[in-house]
């Protein structure tokens, strides 16, 4: 069970709609804590990946400054009903995760 | 640090060591340098080689002209343009104006959305990368209250 995607993946003819909503604090490493005055450290996704029956169709870079909880959605062709799309996020701190889904 | 039970209850991550990656997400080099940057023609250049980029129509940018909350501004870029092979954001007023960068591979179409933090009105560029050149359009977005953490 995957805590922190949620995906969903609508086809419109040859084309597939994703949509990816992702929990990430997405801290930039600039932020003041207000209870302790300390600097919150970057804590962030570097990279969302995404494949399609293993062959990668999306790498998407993020800095800081995409937002906490980042939405991210994007399009691909060619794809069949059964195939195995994949996302999978790491962060700066090594932190991963993944989800898979079956194409309608 | 210590470990605090709020981690452990909150973890429905895998903490895995770089060395055990997948193999595919070492494939694809995170762009450190240009996103440490924090001039936009140095990440630009950092990026892709130039800071030169050729002002197209064909890209079709949607950001909101006025952003109430900096920290959660939507992006949305498409284009016309053909043998796309990245797309970049770039927002020149942030600390490090090179948001995000997205690797398109043949077979994805070069279109995108997402929602970037913004500390405070600026002109946000959308730079495309073809075969045949890179391309960019722009547009500024207001923002009344920073999204940086401030």
């Amino acid at each position: 069970m995957t805590a922190t995607i949620k995906i969903s993946a609508k086809r419109n003819g040859n084309v597939v709609d994703v949509k990816c909503l992702l929990l990430h604090p997405m801290e930039t490493g600039s932020r003041i804590n207000p209870d302790n005055g300390n600097t919150v450290p970057a804590h962030h996704i570097t990279q969302l990946i995404f494949t399609n029956n293993g062959k990668q169709i999306m790498v998407a870079n993020f800095s800081t400054a995409v937002s906490k909880n980042p939405f991210f959605g994007f399009s691909f062709e060619g794809a069949k009903a059964g195939d195995t799309l994949k996302a999978t996020w790491v962060d700066n701190l090594g932190q991963t995760d993944e989800i898979e889904t079956q194409l309608m | 640090m210590q470990i605090t039970k709020r981690m452990i209850i909150k973890s429905g991550l895998m903490l895995l060591t770089l060395a055990s990656l997948p193999r595919i997400l070492l494939a694809a080099a995170w762009p450190q340098v240009s996103f440490s940057q924090s001039g936009a023609s140095e990440a630009l250049t950092a990026l892709l080689g130039t800071d030169v980029t050729i002002p197209s129509d064909r890209i079709d940018l949607k950001i909101p002209s006025i952003a109430e909350n900096g920290a959660v501004v939507p992006v949305s870029i498409n284009t016309t343009l053909e043998d796309v092979e990245s797309i970049s954001i770039v927002v020149k007023n942030n600390p490090r104006p090179m948001a995000a960068t997205f690797e398109i591979p043949p077979g994805t179409l070069p279109k995108i959305t997402t929602r970037i933090k913004m500390g405070e009105t600026s002109d946000v560029m959308a730079v495309i990368k073809t075969g045949k050149g890179i391309y960019s359009a722009s547009g500024e977005v207001k923002v009344t209250i920073g999204g940086c953490g401030g």
